[in-house]
């Protein structure tokens, strides 16, 4: 009978394997806090995806993730195909961009961001009420405001058509670098120069069709009147006066739109500023930057600035994108961390210089960027436009409805239809009652 | 004796049976057939089947997704029926005047771009029969290049020519001294584009279909026709049209289910504007599932084109079936 016998060599052997078996799940390698895959917006100007890469992947090194990064579009909407694809399969990325109603059409699938967003709020400041709006569900926080792809549609105007045309010298309304001197911007003050500017020949080009920078604008101006189709108690207000109002007052401004107005899409605006044709456009400064790229003397004459004041006050549309974490989200602790990393003053500034001004934080303490200011020409065009004085109210369109019937209102573009209806000739009282028999379908659960 | 040893036969034969039928189940020709199909069929389930009961179980849900959409207040069933029918979204949608014009907008889309891709199709096919056969593969690959681009790329193309500030035919159009035309901002004009870009895309495969079956006709035919001294309107009436009957009943049914399901020109061109008088079945689906949140009533509306294409399917169907006996 032979007796087993182990070697020494092989004893070390078998001890240097089992200890490395044993071991191997707690030394921190490259890769040790784990996967975490997350889908951005695809950014419309030209570098801008590259800062969020940059700033993602820095985080991701520093914290041992292997993060993986897909950039989806909006243009087709194969960003909201991807989040209903998602919230169907329940299945996908961790972290995914949501644009302003989708946080709330999928409230029960996300994971609550109220731990992190508590630590933001005390270091960036207070987010407006249109972020709270849409990215609070009772007593939680959805997800994060994202800095990338939120953009205030505001007024873009032509600084020598105004001046010439309507005898409005709007870099006086809002100096660069001080705060906005625009009592006398009323609703008035743009119909008048809404009729001027029609009279010369370069109308403002605010667009009457489906599309969100139409919807977006014509829901500024209903607020501003205080009109709402339904109030936050989820009551039909359509036959109400603020609506009349506000619809009387879209009615006699459009009627110095350019005649296809109702067709326009959301590109329309931006080629009628960059073809030179018109005083006005209703847009984030992406118009201005393919100005500044293809035509340079229109871009030097444009100035971004806040919206007229109405009866109840002055409204800005604001759009919002957030990031949502998945309840479903396989890493929710790197999610967090990495929102959290997304969202520092210095992250935030880099997004902003990289989208040339285009993008806006919704953090209070994050809108006076050196970016905005120093953007030109003509240096400070900029300025005003994140709303740094907070001389105008951010909102959204159909808001203070409860989110889940505005979004029906807002997809529907029912404000831009009740003021083409009326436009086109029928009575007020029916465009109303349209209005009311649509609304009524969008309460249903 | 004789019993145990009968008792234990024919375990022993079946044992030895087995797995000649086995190999006999795998040597059928309908087994082999079956699973030379099977990639196929579990492509269709996955694809085709499946998706189709998925979107059947949607409609029937409510917004929330959480319960499901009953209906209510039938006047034409009893409450007890009615309150256990899962389509509140179809009632719902019956009560919407949109869905209405969405309805009657499919129907004249689909049915004036049919007759007009047919009536431009059956044009094309008889010149192109009649150029000389060295210069004829020529002008069928140009004629067939409308329906060979992507529909969503040429239609951008269109959109150019349509655009609501610089479309080029009101460039041409304003040029010559007549006025602008709101070619994507009216109603009726926006109607008419989309339908004209339809028939673009689509009359090249009514020309070739059409062009197959004439060249199938027998030259005898028109022969004994010219001698019995009948005219070029005769021939068209008695010899070409009866012998193209089937083709040209196929070909309507197979482009009447894909013009009313279509999605990319209108989404393209008006996505569904102005005032929803462009939307068909498809955009306004889209519309109301993806863009609105409202999945199950965008499902339930991409259902309506289920019965109507069906009943069309039918008739067709079997309006050939019966020409077929005839025969």
């Amino acid at each position: 009978m032979r007796r087993q016998t182990m070697s020494r060599r092989r004893f070390l052997a078998a001890t240097a394997i089992t200890t490395t078996a044993l071991a191997t799940p707690f030394v921190r390698h490259a890769h040790a806090a784990g996967k975490l895959s997350i889908g951005l917006w695809d950014h419309w100007v030209p570098g801008a995806n590259r800062a969020s890469t940059e700033v993602a992947q820095a985080w991701a090194a520093k914290e041992k993730v292997e993060l993986t990064i897909d950039y989806i579009p909006s243009q087709g909407n194969k960003n909201l195909l991807t989040i209903a694809a998602e919230a169907q399969a329940k299945s996908g990325h961790d972290m995914l961009a949501m644009p302003t109603w989708w946080p709330q059409a999928h409230a029960e699938l996300l994971e609550p961001c109220n731990d992190i967003m508590t630590q933001l709020i005390s270091q960036n400041g207070e987010v407006n009420e249109t972020v709270r709006y849409l990215n609070r569900a009772g007593d939680k926080w959805l997800g994060v405001p994202a800095t990338i792809g939120s953009q205030i549609k505001g007024p873009c105007s032509r600084i020598d058509l105004l001046k010439q045309h309507a005898g409005i010298d709007i870099q006086a309304m809002y100096p660069a670098g001080a705060a906005p001197k625009a009592d006398g911007w009323t609703m008035d003050a743009y119909l008048k120069a809404a009729e001027a500017c029609h009279k010369a020949g370069v109308p403002f080009g605010v667009g009457l069709g489906d599309t969100t920078d139409s919807v977006d604008t014509a829901g500024a101006f209903f607020l501003s009147f205080g009109a709402a189709l339904v109030n936050a108690k989820g009551e039909l207000t359509v036959k109400s006066d603020p609506v009349r109002q506000a619809l009387e007052f879209c009615v006699k401004a459009a009627k110095f739109y350019p005649a296809d107005a109702p067709a326009w899409d959301d590109g329309s605006n931006n080629r009628w500023l960059v073809s030179g044709r018109g005083a006005m456009i209703m847009n984030p400064p992406s118009a201005w930057a393919v100005a500044k790229r293809d035509a340079p003397q229109i871009a030097a004459q444009c100035w971004t600035h806040g919206m007229p004041a109405g009866p109840r006050g002055r409204y800005a549309p604001f759009l919002p994108y957030f990031w949502n974490i998945w309840s479903f989200s396989q890493n929710k602790p790197a999610a967090k961390s990495l929102l959290v990393a997304l969202s520092q003053p210095d992250a935030v500034a880099k997004f902003v210089a990289a989208s040339a001004g285009y993008d806006i934080p919704s953090f209070d303490k994050l809108t006076t960027l050196p970016t905005w200011a120093e953007e030109g020409p003509p240096k400070g065009t900029l300025y005003h436009y994140p709303n740094p004085h907070n001389h105008q109210t951010l909102s959204i369109a159909a808001s203070p409805a409860p989110p889940k019937i505005a979004q029906q209102i807002y997809s529907q573009a029912t404000l831009t239809k009740m003021i083409v209806r009326h436009l086109q000739g029928e009575p007020m009282e029916r465009t109303l009652a349209w209005a009311e028999s649509e609304v009524e379908g969008f309460l249903r659960g | 004796m004789a019993d145990a040893v009968l008792s234990s036969d024919p375990p022993k034969r079946r044992a030895i049976a087995r797995p000649n039928a086995v190999r006999r189940f795998f040597q059928r020709k309908s087994t082999v057939a079956f699973l030379m199909a099977l990639p196929l069929i579990l492509l269709i389930f996955g694809l085709v089947i499946y998706p189709a009961f998925y979107a059947i179980y949607l409609s029937t849900l409510r917004k929330s997704m959480t319960s499901v959409a009953w209906m209510r207040n039938c006047s034409w069933l009893p409450d007890v029926i009615c309150t256990h029918m899962p389509f509140g979204n179809m009632q719902f949608l019956f009560t919407r005047e949109t869905f209405w014009k969405v309805v009657y907008q499919s129907c004249l889309f689909a049915i004036t771009a049919v007759i007009f891709k047919a009536l431009l199709g059956f044009i094309l096919a008889h010149f192109v029969h009649n150029i000389p056969a060295k210069g004829q593969r020529k002008w069928r690959g140009m004629l067939l290049i409308p329906w060979v681009i992507p529909p969503a790329m040429s239609t951008l193309a269109w959109l150019w020519l349509f655009d609501p500030s610089y479309s080029a035919f009101n460039y041409v159009l304003t040029g010559m001294g007549f006025d602008r035309i709101p070619w994507t901002g009216d109603a009726g004009w926006a109607r008419f584009s989309v339908i004209l870009v339809n028939i673009w895309v689509g009359a090249p495969f009514f020309m070739i279909m059409y062009l197959a079956a004439l060249k199938s006709v027998p030259d005898q035919l028109y022969e004994a026709a010219a001698i019995d001294g009948a005219n070029w309107w005769q021939r068209i009436w008695y010899v070409t049209l009866p012998m193209m009957r089937n083709i040209i009943a196929i070909t309507a049914l197979f482009s009447t289910i894909v013009t009313f399901a279509n999605f990319d020109i209108v989404r393209v061109l008006t996505a569904g504007g102005p005032l929803d008088q462009t939307h068909l079945f498809a955009t306004w689906a889209f519309k109301l599932g993806i863009e609105g949140g409202d999945i199950p009533l965008g499902a339930s509306v991409s259902l309506f084109m289920v019965p109507i294409l069906a009943v069309a399917a039918i008739f067709i169907l079997r309006d050939i079936n019966q020409r077929g006996n005839e025969a």
